[in-house]
């Protein structure tokens, strides 16, 4: 099966080979076409068939579009609100208020950067406690004004540092899932790139929890998990297998809602597609959870986290 | 997975087996001490003080009434979710630790007495795949929380975990939001939460349910913290200080209540529950 890099090539010779046709009348449509119908073939079959690690490689790339992209083209007048009242603003978790489809929402979304300077200023999207922190704030305030909490997720994990653990981050994280599992109003989580871990979870403790085709969530990255269980960092392609991280695998495993069509080979290729269709699921689920009153929220809630878990069960 | 269709779950009663060995030595002091003066002591070393490892069983002893346990567990064992498939199956190193442990998983969930206080204790057993919480530690966990609003009384979890077992994949992330869950319910019911961290108390149990207790008491020689050294090594390569994730780095950084030496710790627990117990005041 052909890779990704031999199909770029191929499509740029196809490019060259329009321009001869136009530029010099040679009459070369009819092989065009036909290497046309070839390329979208081979791009189907690389992309149907994407591996569990080149999904991870599709959730980390970094041309991908990132929470800020979504926020500034499916929402109208993001607002963002800084700060944790206690001393930090941690420019990896941006929080802010926003309209979604005319309903008024408040936005908590983990955010990478896009060179070297923003990577440095937002951690490549690792979370500090301070960005719990004012996470927590930001649900407090969306519940007093009864806005529903959209949650985007895009994150290697907490950051792990001297830094963090100085300022619980344990604590930190625990403290916001407790947050997302008592406030008053309708969330919504999405895991739109990487969803790593404790990082994740932290924000994603919601009503609906919603992933892009080409999104991971797990509870250790591929790396780590090579190097713990098979004790070589070579078996990262095994460890992403095992580990069921994709989003068809987990919404095969009931662990989440929803799977966000991404077009072929990634959200990148086709960024207002998979606005759309992100759009659309968001706004959906988000009518849906206004029906229902407090307590029909609050119990389901309680009941979706309560059960979760595969056991067998003996008799005494 | 048919390989536990034959796994007994059992229930866990605290008899003593037949123990060989009447010696033991200190790794700390090197001293050769008798064993059953080592057993009496709390496992520490009647020599030069240094902790030995305590399992599940001696840690529940060393902390409940005599005579009081009793094991309140749900009958379940660990389902193998992904078929996951490491260095071994998922289902033999299971087997491995229940054989390694005489336990049925990685906790033991009693109702038993502290100083006559009745609680629900869940003890966490580090020797079972490193105490990690899969699906049956967050059941386990959620039921002990459930039995003690049931009882009326407090709940007390000793953690010794490494974390989230990674062979359940989401489903031991997610015990995390689950415990959680039950947690707040238990706070409603104003009903008191111990949290005791012992070595270790780190990753996605620290991270969750062992950092929810309304009182949080470190063991001496705790350690506590998310992620572990080498995590934090490889991936920022930081130099870490002497003392970082001791119980001692946790007090300092406002992480936890208290620290209580090994031979304290019940009278600790004994006072806190009693200061928390209804009708005595």
């Amino acid at each position: 099966m052909s890779d990704e890099r031999t199909l770029d090539l191929l499509e740029a010779k196809i490019q060259e080979l329009r321009e001869l046709n136009k530029a010099d009348g040679l009459e070369l449509s009819a092989e065009i076409s036909k290497l046309e119908r070839k390329l979208a073939q081979l791009r189907t079959e690389l992309y149907a068939n994407l591996g569990d690690w080149e999904r991870v490689r599709i959730a980390r790339n970094p041309k991908r579009p990132y929470s800020l992209d979504y926020i500034g083209e499916v929402f109208s007048g993001f607002y963002e609100l800084h700060g944790d009242r206690l001393g930090g603003d941690d420019r990896a978790l941006i929080t802010g208020l926003a309209e979604l489809d005319g309903r008024r929402v408040v936005i908590i979304a983990q955010q990478k950067g896009r060179d070297p300077a923003e990577n440095k200023e937002r951690y490549f999207g690792m979370v500090r406690p301070q960005g719990y922190h004012k996470a927590v704030r930001i649900m407090r305030l969306a519940e007093r004004f009864g806005f529903p909490i959209i949650s985007l997720i895009d994150t290697p994990g907490a950051y792990p540092g001297l830094e963090s653990e100085e300022k619980n981050i344990g604590g930190a994280i625990a403290s916001s899932i407790l947050s997302m599992l008592e406030i008053e109003v309708p969330t919504i989580a999405v895991i739109i790139g990487e969803g790593g871990s404790g990082g994740a979870v932290a924000i994603g403790a919601a009503d609906r929890l919603l992933m892009l085709e080409n999104a991971i969530f797990s509870v250790i990255s591929p790396e780590g998990a090579a190097a713990i269980l098979w004790k070589s960092k070579e078996r990262v392609k095994e460890a992403a297998v095992a580990l069921k991280l994709t989003a068809p695998d987990l919404l095969n495993l009931g662990v989440i809602d929803e799977v966000i069509p991404e077009p072929l080979g990634g959200a990148h290729k086709d960024v207002s597609q998979v606005m759309a269709a992100f759009k659309e699921s968001l706004v959906r689920n988000l009518a849906d959870l206004g029906e229902k009153s407090v307590q029909e929220l609050l119990t389901q809630r309680y009941e979706r986290y309560r059960k979760i878990g595969r056991y067998n069960t003996l008799s005494d | 997975m048919t390989i536990f269709k034959d796994k007994q779950y059992f229930r866990v009663n605290l008899e003593k087996e037949a123990d060989e060995a009447l010696w033991l030595r200190c790794k700390s002091c090197g001293e050769l001490v008798f064993k059953k003066r080592v057993r009496e002591n709390n496992n520490i070393c009647p020599n030069c003080g240094e902790y030995f490892f305590l399992t599940a069983r001696e840690r529940i002893e060393s902390l409940i009434d005599e005579e009081s346990f009793e094991d309140v567990s749900k009958p379940i064992v660990a389902d193998d979710p992904l078929g996951f498939q490491d260095e071994k199956p998922y289902p033999q190193r299971l087997e491995e630790a229940q054989e390694k442990t005489g336990l049925p998983s990685a906790i033991i969930l009693a109702s038993a007495s502290i100083s006559k206080i009745p609680v629900v204790i869940g003890v966490m057993e580090f020797q079972f795949i490193g105490g990690s919480m899969g699906s049956v530690m967050g059941e386990q966990i959620c039921h002990g929380m459930e039995e003690a609003i049931e009882r009326r009384c407090p709940f007390v979890l000793v953690s010794s975990s490494g974390g989230a077992r990674m062979q359940e994949g989401a489903f031991a992330l997610l015990q995390m939001v689950k415990t959680t869950a039950v947690r707040a319910r238990l706070a409603k019911e104003r009903l008191p939460f111990i949290s005791v961290m012992t070595y270790p108390t780190t990753g996605g149990v620290q991270a969750s349910i062992a950092s929810l207790g309304d009182i949080i008491i470190a063991e001496k020689g705790a350690m506590i913290g998310f992620a572990g050294r080498r995590v934090i090594k490889e991936t920022i390569a930081e130099e870490l200080p002497k003392n970082f994730q001791t119980e001692a780095f946790a007090l300092e950084h406002g992480m936890i209540d208290r620290v209580a030496r090994r031979e304290e710790l019940r009278s600790e627990l004994a006072a806190v529950l009693g200061f928390f117990q209804e009708g005595t005041r």
